[in-house]
């Protein structure tokens, strides 16, 4: 049998980064994330692997020591919460803007502003639509469960180098602060420099050679033509994600009339609320994107041909939804339900939301 | 099988660790689990709980309002979750510092004395797994020997000579716990 431990979200998310080889973080505490860094500093990687973990002065330094990091072609990342996620828009548009792999986590609470220090999904846009500033998008992964934060830390820094794009996490208190039964990933070394140079030597600054040119990490182009160009190749590589990396799961849709559509905690609520409903005789399923960007647009697209309308649920005042709406486009309803400002959404709360929306449609 | 648990009561009464515990257990026994507390201003004093699902298939949402068994350890959470227990579920009190115990009349209500047993016993620490104890009674939903494989799995190494005392405290639990 495989060996399981019960564990923490956050916890995880520190023992899977030094599983698969990352070779720093850099952050800074907030709730409901603190327990990543502590427990890096607790299992104490530089010890084992060599990982360097250290506490910044700010996220706006850690932010930073990222982008440093990985325009050396080393596995680096950082984790905050949605007010700590907002100091750091600054470093992560550069990061993509210098085209730089990096990983962050977002273990998101309730806002605007401080805010709660309670579970909430309002940083979709954020995540998803930009958040820094230029036209630019992360990669965007949303786990669900335990095992799924141990997972997605290696797929998000394996994403993050086959499109050399930074890849964002988006968790929420839920998954951060729950224990769940996990399987921890296997232990790889961390990289040596001649794998880096194998793996990014064409792009990482990892000390000019005498057979090659100067490697240049920047995000700045003086000429707007030569930036056009650049924002052209950013925009077919977002097709080529788009085309490729889709990933969703689906639960209970093939008879399905009614359609929820909810991401990380809330889909775990949603699908006690198709057990419910069900139950009642109410032909419901569950579209679970696991990724956020890319979309699963196509897919939402095709169920409009059997659904006779969808629901988005998720704990915010209504951000996926335009997604949803948009992949739709219009051919039957949709509508949004979700609890605020760190209020988890229960399960028979979003089985009333689905009989209205049912009664609606009558 | 699927058990879903509240514990509810005052931070530093091991409301979140009786949990972890019983969340191993459900583990060793090859269980599905799930340990969701509350977080935040509550750790700094003031009221704990957390919800514990032990299931024999996928657990969906780690978030309820209604739930099969209720353990509690203060007035404040009787109040709070007595009215989420299921219809025909269980409820486990201590009746210490209770002024207005449970009514309902639909539910099973279990008394275990275990601030008092603790207290005969000279020792605060063993309360929760008094506590246990008469979950356990009530509701055997994990075998002992897999809650005290439980047990080491969620006590650190140096810890592990409590054991034994841990053991005792949970079979007292089983002993003591009485219907209303």
């Amino acid at each position: 049998m495989a060996e399981y431990k019960l564990m923490k979200g956050n916890e995880v998310i520190a023992e899977a980064a030094i599983r698969c080889g990352c070779d720093g973080y850099f952050g800074y505490p907030i709730t409901p994330q603190s327990e990543i860094m502590e427990t890096l500093m607790l299992r104490k990687p530089w010890e084992e692997t060599g990982m360097v973990v250290l506490q910044a002065e700010s996220e706006v330094a850690a932010i930073n020591m990222v982008y440093g990091g990985a325009a050396c072609g080393k596995k680096v990342m950082t984790s905050s919460s949605s007010p700590g996620i907002s100091l750091k828009q600054e470093g992560i548009t550069y990061i993509a803007g210098a085209e730089l792999p990096c990983l962050i986590v977002n273990v998101v609470r309730g806002g605007p502003g401080l805010g709660t220090i309670q579970p909430a999904q309002s940083d979709y846009f954020q995540s998803v639509k930009g958040g820094g500033h230029g036209d630019y998008h992360l990669i965007v992964l949303a786990p669900a469960s335990v095992q799924e934060m141990n997972d997605f830390v290696e797929l998000g820094f394996n994403l993050a180098f086959k499109y050399r794009n930074p890849v964002l996490i988006l968790s929420d208190g839920v998954i951060g602060q729950m224990m769940e039964k996990v399987q921890l990933s296997e232990i790889k070394p961390r990289w040596t420099d001649a794998e880096i140079e194998k793996i990014s030597g064409t792009w990482a600054t990892t000390g000019k050679k005498s057979n090659r040119d100067y490697h240049v990490i920047t995000s700045l182009e003086l000429d707007s033509l030569r930036q056009e160009k650049f924002n052209h190749k950013l925009i077919e590589k977002y097709k080529v994600i788009k085309e490729n990396e889709v990933r969703f799961e689906t639960f209970q849709c093939d008879d399905a009339d009614y359609v929820l559509v909810a991401y990380g905690s809330s889909s775990r609520i949603c699908q006690k609320a198709v057990e419910i409903a069900r139950a009642k005789g109410v032909k419901v399923g569950l579209l679970r994107p696991i990724t956020l960007y890319p979309f699963p647009t196509k897919k939402i697209n095709e169920m409009c041909s059997k659904a006779k309308g969808f629901l988005s649920v998720e704990m915010s005042a209504g951000q996926m939804v335009e997604d949803v709406r948009l992949a739709v486009n219009g051919k039957v309803p949709v509508e949004h339900f979700g609890r605020l400002g760190g209020v988890v959404t229960t399960p028979n709360e979003v089985v009333k939301a689905l009989d209205e929306l049912i009664k609606k449609g009558k | 099988m699927t058990e879903e648990i509240i514990i509810a009561g005052f931070g530093g009464q091991g409301v979140l660790s009786m949990g972890k515990i019983l969340a191993y257990s459900g583990i060793m026994q090859e269980q599905e689990v799930s340990w969701m507390p509350s977080y935040g201003p509550e750790m700094r004093g003031g009221t704990a709980n957390v919800t514990v699902i032990l299931s024999d298939s996928r657990i969906s949402s780690p978030i309820l309002q209604e739930f099969d068994t209720a353990i509690i350890l203060n007035q404040q959470s009787l109040d709070k979750f007595e009215v989420s227990v299921k219809p025909g579920g269980v409820l486990i009190y201590d009746p210490n510092g209770i002024i207005n115990p449970p009514k309902r009349k639909d539910i099973t209500i279990y008394q275990i004395e275990a601030t008092e047993e603790a207290a005969r016993l000279q020792s605060a620490k063993t309360f929760n797994m008094i506590v246990l104890g008469a979950y356990l009674k009530a509701k055997p939903v994990v075998k002992l020997e897999n809650v005290i494989k439980g047990l080491k799995k969620s006590l650190p190494e140096r810890h592990h000579h409590l054991i034994p005392m841990n053991e005792q405290a949970i079979t007292r639990g089983m002993e003591l716990i009485k219907k209303n």
